[in-house]
C-alpha cells in the first residue's frame, strides 16, 4: 500500500472542507499534482498544499492508497466523504462529516470526530478513538433514509440523535450517549455500551438497539416483553441479562426491539 | 386628526388586520383594536430611540454619517469576507428578503433568519415527517377543540385566542362555548387559566407525553402510570377528547420547539395530528413570532430550495442546521462578518455567540437603538414596513397580507438600502 502522508499546518479559523481529501481523488495523479488539489476555504477555493504539506508516493488505485493526516484537523470538515475503497488514518482530532456518505475502505481517527461521522454511511469501516459528536450515523436533513451499511465504532463518548432514520450497518459506541439514539430507526444495529439519557429508540419501527449501561429514563411506548439471557446480535453473543421490550407502538408498523441491561435498569421494566 | 383604516400590524405572526391607526402630524398617536405590544409598536413606546441618519463606528463612537458612505463600507465588509453570516430577515417584507438572498447568493454567504432560535426545530420536523396545516378562517368557523401546546397566546400573540377560540365561527356560533380548549403547559398561566383541561407535564417531558398520547391514540397500552407527571388515566381522557374533535387544532410554540428533544418534540406532534385523521379532521399552525418570519422561510425557499441555514460558501445552496445557523457559525467562530436586519441578536444569543459579534465586523439595518447595534460598526436605519412602507408578509399559517403604509419618511427601505449593497458588491466583486 502506497503511503501519502499529509501534515496539517496551522488550522484557519475559517473552517476548510476537505471532501476531495480520499484516496478515490489522490489515485492516479502524482504528488505534485495531489498538492494542487483544491479544497474549500470558507467562500474561495486554495490547493491542498496550502494547509498542508503533502509527501508520499501515490498509487493508480483507490485501493492501494493510504492516507495518513499526521496531526489535529479541528477545523477540517468532511475527510474521506463518499470514499468508496484505501485508508485514511487521521492522527488527531477532526471536525464535522468525516466519513459521511462512504461506500467503502477504511477510516480511523485517533482523536475526536464532530458531528455527523458517517452520515448516510453505505458501506466501509469508519472507527472513532475518542469521542464524537451528534447525529453520527443519521440521515441528511429531511431524509428518511439514514446510514444503511457499514460499521461505525466510536470507543469514547457520543451525542444526540446518532443513528437517526438507521437503516442498516452496525454503530457500535462504548461509552456513553446523549438523548434519542436511534430515533426513527428503521433497521440496522445500534449498540451502547454506556448509558443513555433518555428517549432510546423514540419513534424507531424496525432494527435493534442494545443499551450495556444504564437508560436514565424510557419511553412510555414500547411493550415490554421479559428478560432474555445472553443474546445474540449479528453473529455476536453478548453475555448477561437484558430486559426486551418492542416499539415504539407510538408510529404504526413499530416493530424494533431494545434490550437493555437489567443491571441498573431495574427502574424502566414495568 | 387622521383615521387610516385597515392596517396591519407589524408586530406578531398573528398579522391583526383591522387596526386603525390615529395619525397626527406625519406620526402614529394612537391606535384602535391593537393589542398592547402592537399599540407599542405603531406609537414608539417611551425610551425608544430612532435612528434618523446612518452611522459608522469610529473609535468608540458612532459618527453620523450618508447612506452612500455606509453602504460603501457594508459592501467591503461583506465582499471581503470569507465566511460572512446574514441574520435576521423577520421584521421585513418579503421583497427585502428576496433581495437578501441574492446578496447572500453573490457574497458567498450563509443567511439565516431568527427561525433558527424559534421554529426552526417545526421547519426541521415538518421537512421529515410533513406539514398538515390549514388557516386561521378555518380554525374560526370550524375548530371544536383547540390545543395550545407550549405557548401562552394571552402574552405572546395578545389577540390570537380572540381570533381563533372566543370569535363565533359559521359552525361554531356560541364562539367559546362550542369549543374545548386545552392548554399544555408546565406553569400555570394567563392561557391555561382560560383553558377547559390544562395538562401541567413536567418540564422537559413533550415528547414522552406525545409519545404516550400516540400511542393509546393507537389503542396499545403505555409502559407506565405516570407519564411527565400526567397520570395514566387523564392521558387516556386526553386522547377521547382528541379523537372525538369533529375539527381539531393544535397551536404549538417556543415551549416545545426548544424544550428538550427540540425538532423532535414536533415531529412526534405533526404524527399525532396525522394519526387523529384517522379518527377526526386535524391541523396544526406553529405560533411563529415576528410578524414575516414565516414570509423569510417561504421566500428563502423558493430562491434557494431551503427554509433557514442556507449556506451559500460553495456557490450552490447547502443546508444544514446545526452547522449553518447563526449560532453553529458564531459559537464555532466560524463566521468572520455578519450582517444584521430586522432583528436583535445582540438582545437574545448566548454569551458565546455574541462574544464572536463583538471580535468580527458587525453591519446592522436596523431603525431603533439596540444592543445590536450598540455592537456594530455601521448602522444603516431602514423606514418601518407596515408603518413608514408597503410590503408582504405572511401570516404564522402561511397567508400573504399585504402592509399598509400610514405615514412617510425619508428614510430608505429595507429593499432599498440591500440592493445598492447588492449593487456595490457586484462591482467589487467584479473588480477582484
Amino acid at each position: 500500500m502506497s503511503e501519502i502522508i499529509l501534515n496539517p499546518k496551522v488550522q484557519p479559523q475559517v473552517p476548510l472542507e476537505a471532501q476531495n481529501v480520499t484516496p478515490d481523488m489522490f489515485a492516479g495523479k502524482s504528488i505534485d499534482e495531489i498538492k494542487n488539489i483544491e479544497i474549500w476555504f470558507g467562500n474561495e477555493q486554495v490547493s491542498l498544499s496550502e494547509f498542508f504539506d503533502v509527501e508520499g508516493e501515490s498509487a493508480d488505485n483507490a485501493s492501494e492508497i493510504k492516507i495518513i493526516i499526521d496531526g489535529d484537523v479541528d477545523n477540517t470538515k468532511r475527510i474521506g466523504q463518499g470514499m468508496t475503497a484505501g485508508e485514511i488514518v487521521i492522527k488527531g482530532n477532526t471536525s464535522m462529516y468525516v466519513g459521511s456518505e462512504m461506500e467503502g475502505g477504511k477510516i480511523t481517527v485517533e482523536g475526536d470526530a464532530g458531528p455527523w461521522a458517517g452520515r448516510d454511511m453505505k458501506g466501509g469501516e469508519l472507527t472513532i478513538m475518542g469521542d464524537a459528536g451528534d447525529y453520527i450515523g443519521s440521515s441528511y436533513r429531511g431524509d428518511w433514509r439514514g446510514m444503511s451499511g457499514g460499521v461505525l465504532t466510536v470507543y469514547g463518548n457520543a451525542g444526540n440523535e446518532i443513528a437517526e432514520y438507521m437503516l442498516g450497518g452496525k454503530l457500535v459506541v462504548k461509552g456513553n450517549v446523549r438523548i434519542m439514539p436511534g430515533v426513527h430507526m428503521n433497521g440496522g444495529t445500534l449498540i451502547i455500551g454506556g448509558d443513555v439519557i433518555a428517549r432510546t429508540g423514540g419513534e424507531m419501527k424496525g432494527g435493534t438497539i442494545v443499551v450495556k449501561g444504564i437508560i436514565d429514563e424510557f419511553l412510555p411506548g414500547f411493550e415490554f416483553l421479559g428478560v432474555e439471557k445472553d443474546i445474540e446480535i449479528d453473529g455476536e453473543l453478548l453475555e448477561g441479562n437484558y430486559f426486551k421490550f418492542k416499539g415504539d407502538n407510538a408510529t404504526k408498523g413499530a416493530g424494533g426491539i431494545i434490550y437493555a441491561a437489567t443491571k441498573g435498569n431495574a427502574h424502566i421494566a414495568p | 386628526m387622521e383615521l387610516v383604516k385597515n392596517v396591519v400590524c407589524p408586530f406578531c405572526g398573528t398579522l391583526c388586520d383591522d387596526i386603525v391607526c390615529k395619525v397626527e402630524n406625519n406620526e402614529i398617536v394612537g391606535t384602535i383594536n391593537a393589542c398592547r405590544i402592537g399599540h407599542s409598536k405603531f406609537v414608539h413606546t417611551e425610551g425608544a430611540m430612532r435612528w434618523k441618519k446612518p452611522m459608522i463606528r469610529q473609535g468608540d463612537e458612532f459618527v453620523e454619517t450618508t447612506y452612500d458612505d455606509a453602504i460603501e463600507k457594508a459592501a467591503h465588509v461583506l465582499a471581503d469576507a470569507k465566511r460572512p453570516l446574514m441574520y435576521g430577515w423577520s421584521c421585513t417584507d418579503c421583497d427585502a428578503q428576496a433581495v437578501g438572498v441574492e446578496l447572500a447568493e453573490e457574497t458567498g454567504a450563509v443567511i439565516d433568519n431568527t427561525a433558527s432560535v424559534c421554529h426552526g426545530p417545526s421547519v426541521l420536523a415538518l421537512q421529515d415527517v410533513g406539514y398538515p396545516i390549514c388557516t386561521f378562517g378555518e380554525v374560526k368557523n370550524r375548530a371544536d377543540v383547540v390545543v395550545y401546546w407550549g405557548c401562552n397566546p394571552m402574552h405572546a400573540h395578545p389577540r390570537h385566542l380572540s381570533r381563533n377560540v372566543f370569535s363565533r365561527g359559521f359552525f361554531r356560533e356560541r364562539g367559546r362555548a362550542d369549543r374545548t380548549l386545552v392548554v399544555v403547559d408546565p406553569r400555570k398561566s394567563d392561557s391555561s387559566k382560560l383553558a377547559d383541561v390544562h395538562l401541567q407535564l413536567d418540564f422537559d417531558k413533550d415528547y414522552e407525553l406525545l409519545d404516550a398520547i400516540r400511542t393509546v391514540v393507537r389503542g396499545k397500552d403505555i409502559l407506565y402510570d405516570e407519564v411527565a407527571g400526567i397520570p395514566r388515566e387523564q392521558i387516556y381522557e386526553v386522547a377521547e377528547v382528541l379523537k372525538n374533535a369533529q375539527f381539531g387544532i393544535l397551536f404549538f410554540g417556543m415551549g416545545i420547539t426548544h424544550s428538550r428533544g427540540k425538532h423532535r418534540n414536533i415531529d412526534t406532534a405533526i404524527c399525532l395530528v396525522q394519526e387523529l385523521n384517522d379518527y377526526s379532521k386535524w391541523t396544526l399552525i406553529p405560533m411563529r413570532g415576528h410578524y414575516n418570519v414565516t414570509g423569510f422561510n417561504q421566500v428563502c425557499t423558493w430562491e434557494s430550495g431551503y427554509p433557514y441555514c442556507v449556506d451559500f460558501s460553495t456557490g450552490e445552496p447547502r443546508y444544514n442546521p446545526g452547522e449553518t445557523g447563526a449560532n453553529d457559525l458564531l459559537q464555532n467562530k466560524e463566521a468572520d462578518a455578519m450582517m444584521v436586519i430586522a432583528s436583535d441578536p445582540g438582545a437574545h444569543f448566548p454569551q458565546n455567540a455574541i462574544m464572536r459579534m463583538a471580535e468580527i465586523p458587525v453591519i446592522a439595518i436596523e431603525p431603533h437603538r439596540t444592543p445590536t447595534t450598540e455592537m456594530a460598526d455601521v448602522i444603516i436605519p431602514p423606514a418601518i414596513v407596515g408603518m413608514e412602507a408597503e410590503g408582504t408578509a405572511y401570516r404564522m399559517e402561511g397567508v400573504p397580507i399585504r402592509m399598509r403604509k400610514v405615514v412617510d419618511s425619508d428614510l430608505l427601505t429595507d429593499k432599498q438600502i440591500l440592493e445598492r449593497i447588492r449593487d456595490r458588491v457586484k462591482e467589487l466583486q467584479a473588480s477582484k
